[in-house]
């Protein structure tokens, strides 16, 4: 087991590295040269080559690639092309706004799918366990480009209980965090009751039952909490999918996070800010996705002591 | 019942995708500034947009665009992850050790990201849309499909195959290939649904094919500025999109539900 864990650990930099590296070849594969962005297409030959030697861009590939990942180990991202800012300190603003509506989203798909799919599994075949695996798979069908607007409309337009867009407000969190949530508490809501499901029919619960506990009781104490193991690690490694779920939701909100960034940075071309928001995007997924890992092999004994 | 309702729809989908430029009532792209932004009428049935466009006909042409895109994206995907799953499962080693590492790069950029890094830099248009969504979605089959080999490759038959002298290539081709087959084409549908998707979504984010040509995505983002002029613009291809996608996904289900068990209530089981 402890093997596993540090196999683990140890991919994680690989990998980063691999992310880099590809976001390196994209940017040396695109169209366009950086200095055109930056001083536009008429400058003089001049201004273009110092420019050009001040970001190093007259040095060979190998050499400038050496240079990004020295400046990506020690937390330098580089500088913006449009404002000169610190990709870091732009990131810096963005990136608390986006894990505050990703984390407020997570929040609320758990609220809804743990009760939901308790109590779709409860009722089993039954009129009222169908009616919530049609609103499960209908809500997973849901573009949140679809859902946003609606809720626009409805929540901030017709009755304006909530801000139309921005972050400044207070409640201006709820209508993207739910439009965030309810693809991701469809498909909870179907692993909540598949893994209970799949506890159901254990021998466990029979003896629990034998022994005298009443329905209510094994489903609380034995059933729920064994069959809870495998959900909290799907939600877990969705965490990523949700933070890039967040760059839509960000759209259709005006909520200034790194969704907003990035796409503010593609329609300017200012790649530097590009590849510094794709980078963050990727430490957190693989940091998330580790953590899971490493929770779930602390949480379940079976893994502990496995092997 | 819904699968019915579900496979009607996906006819109705498709139907509209290849006779578009033949049942159109107007052009997708003609623009007529004083008609812009009408209300559903007989002449215009589901509006105009913000150019004066008919939003009806933009919506046939833009069944077609995601058809093309869904339909070009999925096969190639399920090409490239078939091809490199089974190699990767069949011989082992570096091969699949190498196939493993690029894979977890990918998987770092979940969601539609890695589409979104991809034409951030090679630019919008249709090929590189097809190309980005390819990238994206092959992942999950080469994973699938080498799960597939592993657990088969050393059952009888395949054994069998390999001692009465069969090459790799023909236990490839004879014997692995058939098993994932089996396996990939349930999950084909909902595989359609996802990249239906991820193209709406780029489409949404101003990363899809070039104007003027039209994607549901496209216009849903142009609806959400003119929320409160003309909200019919939204309605009409978020509607269409949430139906497509819900009935790729419900034959998905079907297609699966065969292979499930039949699902028991918790309490009886008790």
């Amino acid at each position: 087991m402890r093997r596993y864990i540090i196999v683990r650990i140890f991919l994680f930099l690989p990998t980063l590295l691999g992310v880099a590296t590809l976001v390196f070849l994209l940017n040396r594969a695109m169209p366009g040269d950086p200095v055109d962005v930056m001083l536009g297409e008429n400058a003089p030959m001049a201004k273009r080559a110092e420019l050009r030697h001040a970001l190093h861009l007259d040095l060979p590939v190998y050499a400038q690639y050496a240079r990004y990942l020295e400046g990506l180990a020690s937390g330098n991202l580089g500088r913006s092309l449009r404002s000169g800012r610190p990709v870091a300190s732009d990131i810096g603003r963005a990136f608390p706004l986006t894990l505050e509506l990703a984390s407020a989203a997570m929040l609320l798909a758990c609220l809804i799918a743990f009760p939901v799919g308790l109590a779709a599994s409860w009722s089993g075949g039954g009129g009222a366990g169908r009616m919530l695996e049609a609103a499960s798979s209908a809500g997973m069908s849901l573009p949140s480009f679809f859902l946003g607007p609606i809720l626009l409309f409805f929540f901030a337009v017709e009755w304006p209980l909530f801000p139309v867009s921005g972050a400044d407000e207070p409640g201006s969190l709820f209508l993207p965090a739910v439009t965030l949530a309810v693809p991701m508490a469809a498909l909870l809501v179907r692993m909540v009751k598949a893994s209970l499901e799949e506890e159901a029919g254990r021998d466990y619960l029979r003896t629990a039952r034998m022994k005298g506990l009443t329905k209510m009781e094994v489903l609380r104490r034995h059933a729920f909490r064994n069959a809870m193991l495998p959900v909290a690690t799907v939600a877990g490694l969705q965490f990523g999918v949700l933070l890039t779920g967040a760059i839509i939701t960000e759209k259709i909100f005006r909520w200034p996070g790194l969704g907003t960034l990035v796409l503010n940075s593609i329609s300017s071309r200012d790649y530097p800010l590009v590849q510094g928001v794709v980078i963050v995007f990727a430490v957190v997924t693989l940091s998330v996705n580790l953590l899971t890992d490493l929770l779930y092999t602390m949480l379940d004994p079976r893994v502990r002591y496995g092997g | 019942m819904a699968r019915r309702a579900a496979a009607l729809f996906v006819i109705l989908w498709i139907a509209a995708a290849l006779l578009a430029p033949w049942i159109s009532p107007f052009s997708f792209s003609d623009q007529n500034l004083t008609t812009r932004l009408e209300a559903p009428s007989t002449i215009h049935p589901l509006g105009t947009d913000d150019l004066g466009r008919d939003v009806f006909s933009r919506l046939l042409y833009g069944a077609r665009v995601s058809l093309i895109v869904v339909a070009a994206a999925l096969l190639l995907a399920l090409l490239l992850g078939t091809t490199l799953g089974i190699i990767a499962g069949y011989y082992g080693g570096l091969v699949d050790k190498f196939l493993g590492r690029i894979i977890d790069i990918l998987m770092a950029l979940p969601g539609i990201l890695l589409a979104i890094t991809i034409l951030a830099y090679v630019g919008r248009g249709l090929i590189p849309l097809v190309l980005a969504l390819t990238i994206t979605a092959w992942v999950g089959y080469a994973r699938l499909c080498r799960s597939v080999v592993l657990s088969v490759k050393t059952r009888d038959f395949v054994l069998a195959g390999r001692a009465a002298g069969a090459s790799n290539t023909r236990i490839i081709l004879h014997h692995l290939l058939p098993q994932t087959l089996s396996v990939l084409t349930v999950q084909a549908a909902a595989g359609a649904a996802s990249v239906m998707l991820s193209e709406a979504g780029l489409s949404f984010l101003g990363l899809g094919v070039q104007p003027p040509m039209p994607s549901w995505g496209e216009m849903l983002s142009t609806g959400c500025d003119y929320l409160l002029e003309a909200p019919y613009m939204v309605v009409a291809p978020g509607l269409l999109l949430f139906a497509t996608v819900w009935s790729l996904n419900t034959l998905g289900d079907a297609s699966s539900a065969g292979k499930e068990r039949v699902r028991a209530s918790l309490v009886d089981t008790l």
